[in-house]
């Protein structure tokens, strides 16, 4: 029986609803219908006699004695084809079909079916009757996009033999493509689309550990702080310092199957900026248009703020649906503050306790909860595949000490911390190589060994080496200037810029410097390591610092990644040649 | 519905028990003593129990003298293109002797989000005649630049200065726009001094602008739960008159320290738990319900561009206010005592400043191909500046090496030449990127290094201070 019950209280988004005594009973995170309009909700907490529900749409207008409706299932997504290349709001509604609806504004009450229920798509049904089918197991596919097929699966906790199926060719969502019998003799209709909640991680055969990286063509991540497939990072910075576009340039250069944007309580211009970018701009690695592996989750700052805190759920358990296929799917979280802040404000609401800031007590439980869905796995059908979550913070203050992102530090391995000097100085990405760390390396050294070389690890090291060294030399010139430091430590200081402008530096406008193949970063690194030794062996000569600065060799170092396009590996080599005549001529005319 | 009396009253807030089906957000009226007419709003419900927040503030309201009728609508604000050239107080209502508007059609002020999916990513640059803000932090049209300030510095020149150079006597400029285009400004002061206000609707007088500017006024002593919806009320003309009649809006709203101390005052007498220092946890979603209605939306030819100016308590920029305004806002115009007591007009601090649109809006086929370049040129170079004038105090300027004091010059020259301008100097884009290559022809060639080579050959010369 569909429980149901007449609101008392609103205070916002948060409603006090007192249960009619002959209905059935609300279960927690059950979804209900409030009012006339129909708004949806969520049973957030339940007393004796009375239920508190929180709304995902504007309240305004509701009044006390209407009814709440309850409907006896989770909140839950539709998951089948149609998602990937979409855009939805923070309980999956297809933002589009809410523009068709009720124009240029998000109205609330506005009713539209998650996916297309009338598209009729080109299936392929592998399933023949007699076939034993086990949870997980793939039934058709569909080719979704361009980039993506779409595997209809088996629905987690749901077995058995094939006792009918249709014929591949053009059905919708809708359609059963397959009766199951079960085990226990009652049919089962298998059809493209199947509904999870969105609070319960979809579950997996086995949890994998991670050992190959995510390139994302950005050399400071790939090269000094890179992030596992399956793994998780934080990018927290102030405002300005760049972290919508790192997420942008992840979302756009990074080698996952599968991307999931999360716009949580951030402007509408860049869900619109990536809506535009991604219908326009080509993936290097499939040819095909970015968006057709791109879905995006926008509750912008101004949509309700229970929506925003359902938002990254229903983004992770898209990723989740798509990891399950075997697809490694990349999930940029932006922000998760925003996030915790609608945490924040229902937990005020609720007249909740609170910790630090404000904060509910629960915060670090709810961070943990949502990062700890990023892993490799193999899934119920015997296939890997990954999440990789990356989550921006937005540090109140630019304060690294606050709640947020320190809570957030103790569940991710990849921490990009963005500096605003730097970003002052425009220089992007605004990455900190101080403050930044990555725990995956060593869970990748055999991945990096097989397939990179020994001697990544290495320069890797030596590169960060020089930019400690410069670090802690920058102490001394700040107070002395640096032309009175010996040789040895100002070479330190011109190959430590070499590494700032020539290397760390990218510029994410640029044709082909917005995204390197990790080929060609390593080769920088060599080249960069490379004129160090040269300069090394030439002060060792005793030939004054100011005769290796006498020549443009640094400066040409640092505009390789203008100077050399991406397809060009034979004239990176031609700059070891460059290093020896600079190295040839100093040596003659000084030694 | 009629009631008679209150059960509570708590500053701006007022209790009323036994109502029936009270709305959430719905507009009470109020009468005092027979006489006196207050409005106000529901902002929570327990059953027949509403809590209304009473905008005019509740002084003369006692247990009993007061008669309540609950509308059953929401704030509205009525509408026609005749509101142009009005001036109206904080809630909306006519204040200038000319009577209520004929009204096309009303709309609620709190307005809905844009539909992500029907906005229009804005691309085109308001040229706004001030070096330091086309050169370095783009205006576009459409996006919303706050003006980051402190108590005394001259943001509300600064702001009359781009309203006079931007929206009004360009319309014909290069930024798109043509003879046929209309704009217009939407002022809205919450808290500021009768002065502010009155310099505003003097400069816009004196640019035979005033009847292209619709004014709404809540000064310092007017009350301060009205602060709520003033800004509400402001940008609910905005966007019916970019959205419904194809006009350009500039949009000030000053101050938004105001309206957020406004916030606190509330949220506190509601006795909400409050995060940092006092601001109740939704700021943040209050600010941006009122930053996010700027835009320009697929199929409308007007655009929403907002100028909201805050003042920094104590110049902090990580106070909360400008804090959480920086994460919403596409980048801010940040001021500088240090160069105000200089005697540098505009002091724009150009490090913390950014324009977040910019990148899309300039270079080839928006302003000039070298745009892009030579701004990250002059912030980068710029910020070296802040380093070695740094070094300088420690060990003198005489003891710098050759290349720091050609970058002490550049510092001097940039803040003297490129930021300072006159208050009435309208300086063409073209004009401004030329001043700046000029800049970095005091620094040696290989210092230059945001520059990509082939735009070094074309614009870079090498200068002395003395040629300036």
């Amino acid at each position: 029986m569909i429980a149901s019950g007449i609101i008392k209280g609103i205070n916002g988004p948060v409603l006090n609803v007192t249960t009619r005594g002959n209905s059935g009973m609300f279960k927690m995170s059950e979804m209900v219908m409030v009012g006339e309009k129909r708004l949806v909700g969520e049973v957030i907490g339940i007393r004796s006699g009375s239920v508190v529900v929180q709304v995902f749409e504007d309240t305004a207008g509701l009044t006390p004695g209407q009814t709440v409706n309850g409907t006896g299932r989770p909140l839950s997504l539709t998951l089948g084809p149609g998602i990937i290349g979409n855009i939805f709001d923070g309980i999956q509604r297809p933002l589009s079909a809410i523009a068709k609806n009720s124009g240029l504004y998000v109205a609330s009450g506005v009713h539209v079916d998650n996916l297309d229920t009338g598209k009729k798509w080109p299936v392929r049904v592998l399933a023949r009757p007699g076939d034993v089918l086990e949870e997980g197991a793939v039934f058709a596919e569909v080719n979704e996009t361009p980039a993506v097929v779409f595997k209809a699966m088996v629905p987690p906790g749901v077995s058995g033999k094939v006792r009918r199926s249709v014929s591949s060719g053009q059905h919708t969502i809708g359609e059963t493509i397959c009766v199951l019998e079960t085990d226990s003799g009652a049919a089962y209709e298998l059809k493209l689309s199947q509904r999870w909640p969105i609070r319960a991680p979809r579950p997996v055969k086995e949890r994998r550990s991670v050992s190959r990286p995510l390139i994302t063509g950005q050399r400071i991540i790939d090269t000094l702080f890179p992030v596992a497939k399956g793994g998780m990072a934080a990018i927290p910075g102030g405002f300005g310092t760049g972290k919508t576009m790192t997420q942008h340039q992840l979302a756009k250069w990074s080698d996952a199957d599968i991307i999931v944007y999360i716009g949580c309580g951030e402007r509408g211009n860049e869900m619109t900026e990536v809506l535009e970018d991604f219908s326009k701009l080509t993936d290097p690695r499939t040819q095909q248009l970015m968006m057709a592996r791109t879905v995006l989750i926008a509750n912008t700052s101004n949509m309700p703020v229970a929506a925003r805190e359902a938002s990254i759920y229903t983004g992770i358990t898209i990723a989740e649906f798509y990891r399950d296929m075997g697809y490694h799917v990349a999930v940029m979280a932006d922000s998760t503050s925003r996030w915790a802040e609608a945490l924040r404000e229902l937990s005020g609401r609720l007249e909740e306790m609170p910790a630090e800031e404000g904060y509910p007590a629960y915060l670090a439980s709810r961070l943990s909860g949502f990062y700890e869905r990023a892993g490799y796995v193999e899934s119920l059908n015997g296939s890997e595949g990954s999440i990789t979550v990356v989550g921006a913070v937005s540090p109140q203050g630019a304060d690294f000490s606050e709640p947020v992102t320190q809570n957030t530090k103790r569940f991710v391995r990849s921490f990009w911390g963005l500096d605003r000097t730097l970003a002052y100085a425009r220089h992007f990405p605004a990455i900190h190589w101080i403050d930044s760390y990555s725990e995956y390396l060593e869970d990748m050294t055999d991945w990096y060994n097989e397939n990179v070389g020994p001697d990544f690890t290495g320069r890797r090291l030596q590169i960060l080496r020089i930019l400690f060294e410069e670090s802690e030399l920058m102490e001394i010139v700040k107070l002395i200037g640096a032309d009175v430091l010996p040789d040895s430590q100002r070479l330190t200081l011109a190959i430590a810029r070499v590494i700032r402008l020539g290397f760390l530096q990218q510029n994410a406008y640029h044709a082909f410097d917005a995204y390197v193949p990790f080929s060609k970063q390593l080769k920088m690194m060599e080249i960069i390591l490379y004129l160090h030794e040269a300069c090394k062996k030439l002060l060792s000569f005793n030939i004054s610092m100011n005769a290796l600065t006498d020549e443009d060799i640094f400066e040409q170092v640092i505009q390789i990644k203008y100077n050399v396009g991406n397809d060009e590996p034979e004239k990176l080599e031609t700059y070891f040649g460059k290093i020896d005549g600079f190295y040839e001529t100093v040596y003659q005319q000084h030694g | 519905m009629d009631y008679t009396g209150l059960n509570e009253i708590n500053g701006s807030l007022v209790v009323l028990e036994g109502v029936s089906n009270p709305a959430n957000e719905e507009i009470v009226t109020f009468t005092v003593n027979n006489s006196e007419r207050k409005m106000g709003r529901v902002v929570q419900i327990d059953g027949d129990k509403a809590v209304v927040l009473v905008f005019e503030g509740t002084q003369d309201f006692s247990l009993k003298n007061t008669v309540s009728r609950f509308t059953g609508k929401p704030m509205e604000i009525r509408l026609s293109e005749e509101i142009l050239g009005r001036v109206f107080d904080g809630m909306g209502r006519p204040i200038d002797g000319m009577g209520e508007v004929f009204a096309e059609c009303t709309r609620e002020v709190n307005g809905l989000a844009i539909n992500p999916v029907m906005r229009e990513y804005p691309r085109n640059f308001i040229q706004t005649g001030i070096s330091a803000i086309d050169g370095l932090i783009t205006l576009i049209r459409g996006q919303k630049l706050p003006i980051f300030s402190g108590n005394g510095l001259p943001h509300d020149q600064l702001a009359a200065q781009i309203v006079r150079q931007a929206a009004l006597k360009n319309p014909t400029s290069k930024d798109g726009g043509s003879a046929t285009e209309k704009f217009a400004v939407v002022f809205a002061a919450m808290g500021v001094k009768y002065d502010v206000a009155d310099f505003f609707r003097r400069s816009f007088e004196e640019s035979g602008a005033l009847e292209h500017v619709v004014m709404f006024l809540n000064l310092a002593n007017d009350p301060v739960a009205e602060r709520i919806i003033t800004p509400r009320a402001a940008l609910t003309v905005a966007e019916y008159l970019a959205f419904e009649k194809d006009m350009h809006i500039l949009v000030i709203l000053t101050d938004m320290t105001s309206y957020a101390e406004a916030l606190r005052e509330i949220s506190s007498s509601r006795g909400e738990i409050p995060s940092r220092k006092g601001y109740p946890g939704y700021l943040y979603s209050e600010l941006a319900s009122l930053f996010e209605r700027a835009g320009i939306v697929h199929g409308r030819k007007g655009s929403v561009t907002q100028i909201p100016i805050l003042t920094m308590p104590n110049d902090d920029i990580t106070h909360p206010v400008p804090d959480l305004t920086g994460y919403i806002t596409e980048g801010q115009i940040a001021l500088e005592r240090g160069l105000f007591q200089r005697g540098v007009y505009p002091p724009v601090s150009i490090l913390p400043s950014l324009s977040r649109l910019m990148k899309d809006g300039i270079g080839e086929g928006f302003t000039r191909a070298d745009h892009p370049d030579l701004s990250n040129q002059l912030f980068s170079s710029y910020a070296h500046v802040g380093e070695v004038r740094a070094l300088a105090s420690v060990i003198g300027e005489e003891e710098l090496s050759e290349n720091d004091k050609r970058f002490i010059t550049y510092g001097r020259l940039f803040e003297e030449k490129f930021i300072r301008q006159n208050r009435l100097e309208n300086r063409s884009m073209e004009d401004t990127l030329n001043l700046g290559w000029e800049l970095l022809g005091l620094l040696p060639r290989e210092q230059l290094d945001r520059v990509k080579p082939d735009m070094l050959d074309k614009f870079y010369k090498s200068k002395s201070a003395g040629d300036f």
